[in-house]
């Protein structure tokens, strides 16, 4: 507990995206269910932050509240990035399209010109390291290979139509959490690459811990039914054994909060 | 320090690449595709030459009558005759470009209507029920309305035609809207694809499949439709096809032409459909990893 940090109070310029006491419930009357129930998340432009918690906390629900997909039933969500980019747990490239038309449909989209648009997707191919894939088809590529089609479609997606200059934000709901343990491993290790490499500022739910202090520099915690921010970690340039310890502290509390619930 | 990182970096390039081609799926061998080419194409041959073999059998015991059973070879010189005067064309077009204008007209009146039975629930509702009622409904009984309807004309056929083909091309369609994974319209839109540009680059692709299995089924209700139509609705004005052929023939109670009625007719559509629609279909559903065993 002694490790908690409070967030610090950030000024309009170094947010990402802001969210000021949203509430989402679903359905009306007195069959309606809260979803969640006032939440407050600033993530800062470059920033990685995981969303941690058991399910139906209403993870996903913030990441569509966020990418449009849905409407807050109340508060606010303030962006100052580029349309985000969201990758699903599943890679959901469309099928009759190669790998590279995958990456190369958002810029299609985007109204971007084809001369530019190869230029980019050859670019993106290469920095997910699959430069010699680009011709074939989703069925043709492995279940790593295809998420990271979907992470290359991803940031191009965030990159298109902005010209540099605007802060890009990406979405990940569990984009790792049905592949095998070694492909999840080297994935990870790839995002974090790849995040370094273009500076974009990245909201990752998870269920898995080690997977959030991995590669967050902040973890949130969010309670079950309704969803909550329960508590908040600085996860940044631990070393291993503090890193250790902090795994073991949030495993913890989130058995604490997921316990909470047999009682209710 | 930045000569370790290097390494960490090529170590774990290294171990990608190792998954990479460790998991990639591997697609059937040439040979099992030149194998599956031969059965598919030789073992109807066979059972072709079979049939024939037992009709030839059957006809040298003289069971039935020579009006009832022709021989083989009678029926087979009457398509010849056909050929050698050059009519057979005649008829072929005569039928063939009404079944694919026909056709055509159906499509282009089916889409619209399987794009608003798929995506407004009202209408779907209302309709559904309707289209996929008449499905089932052979065209043949229209025959006779079409026939007071439009008289002895081109329209009477067409409008056979279309009743036949419509809601099989429909429904063809609205199952492929229907079996689009949800997740593919959401990540549509999250990557800014509005309504327009969604139907365009999401829905029409991903339903394309389905689509086509519709489209091939309406070449088939199409020219099923046709023939029943042309060999009902007789008239000098609606030209000589095969239906009027087969019409003749039985008029004539000359059995080998109308059993070289029933051949030409069975081979144009099959043929259709095996050189047209089944490469189609077969290309597409293979492009996407979903290639059948047929």
């Amino acid at each position: 507990m002694t490790a908690t940090l409070e967030a610090p109070v950030p000024t309009a310029i170094d947010a990402a995206v802001r969210l000021t006491g949203v509430r989402k419930s679903f359905g009306h009357g007195t069959r309606a269910v809260t979803a969640l129930d006032g939440i407050d998340l600033t993530v800062a432009p470059g920033e990685f932050v995981c969303l941690l918690g058991a399910s139906g906390c209403g993870k996903t629900t913030v990441l569509n509240l966020i990418a449009k997909l849905d409407k807050p039933s109340a508060g606010s969500i303030e962006l100052t990035t580029t349309r985000p980019a969201v990758m699903f747990q599943e890679a959901a490239l469309m099928p009759w399209l190669t790998a590279a038309r995958n990456i190369e449909l958002p810029l299609r989209l985007a109204g971007v010109k084809r001369a530019e648009r190869q230029a980019k997707t050859l670019e993106l191919l290469e920095l997910v390291r699959l430069g010699g894939v680009g011709d074939k088809r989703p069925h043709e590529l492995s279940g790593g290979m295809r998420q990271r089609v979907a992470l290359a479609r991803a940031l191009a997606s965030a990159i298109s139509g902005n010209g540099g200059k605007a802060s890009s934000l990406l979405l990940m709901d569990e984009p790792f959490s049905a592949l095998d343990a070694i492909t999840r491993d080297v994935l990870q290790g790839e995002l974090l690459r790849v995040w370094k490499a273009t500076g974009t500022a990245v909201v990752f739910v998870t269920h898995d811990v080690r997977e959030a202090v991995r590669l967050g520099q902040r973890v949130v915690l969010l309670s079950s039914k309704p969803g909550r921010v329960v508590q908040e970690w600085d996860v940044d340039g631990l070393s291993q054994t503090a890193e250790s310890a902090r795994i073991d502290e949030i495993n913890a509390r989130l058995r604490e909060v997921i316990s909470s619930h047999a009682a209710a | 320090m930045p000569q370790h990182e290097t390494k960490l970096r090529e170590d774990e390039a290294a171990v990608e690449a190792g998954l990479d081609a460790l998991d990639t799926p591997t697609g059937t061998t040439r040979g099992a595709a030149r194998r599956d080419l031969l059965r598919q194409v030789l073992a109807p041959i066979v059972a072709l030459v079979a049939i024939v073999g037992l009709w030839q059998f059957l006809w040298s015991r003289a069971i039935w009558p020579e009006f009832q059973l022709p021989a083989p070879l009678a029926v087979w010189d009457q398509i010849q005759t056909l050929i050698d005067s050059g009519q057979v064309w005649e008829f072929l077009w005569v039928s063939v470009h009404r079944a694919v204008i026909g056709f055509l007209i159906a499509l282009a009146v089916a889409t619209p209507l399987g794009l608003l039975l798929a995506k407004v629930r009202l209408f779907r509702a209302a309709f559904g029920p309707l289209i996929s009622g008449l499905q089932s409904l052979p065209s043949v009984a229209w025959v006779p309305a079409a026939v007071l309807w439009f008289g002895l004309t081109d329209a009477t056929i067409y409008a056979v035609v279309l009743l036949g083909a419509v809601p099989s091309i429909a429904n063809g369609l609205v199952a492929g809207i229907d079996q689009i994974p949800p997740i593919l319209p959401r990540v549509g839109k999250v990557l800014g694809a509005g309504r327009i540009d969604n139907a365009r680059f999401i829905l029409l692709p991903a339903a394309l499949p389905g689509y086509l299995a519709g489209m091939k089924q309406g070449w088939a209700f199409s020219w099923r439709s046709l023939m029943a139509a042309e060999l009902i609705a007789q008239s000098p004005q609606l030209g000589f096809g095969l239906g009027q052929y087969l019409h003749n023939g039985m008029s004539l109670s000359d059995m080998s032409m109308v059993m070289a009625g029933i051949a030409l007719i069975f081979f144009v559509g099959v043929g259709i459909e095996l050189l047209l629609f089944r490469p189609l279909e077969k290309s597409v559903l293979k492009s996407r990893g979903l290639a059948g065993t047929h």
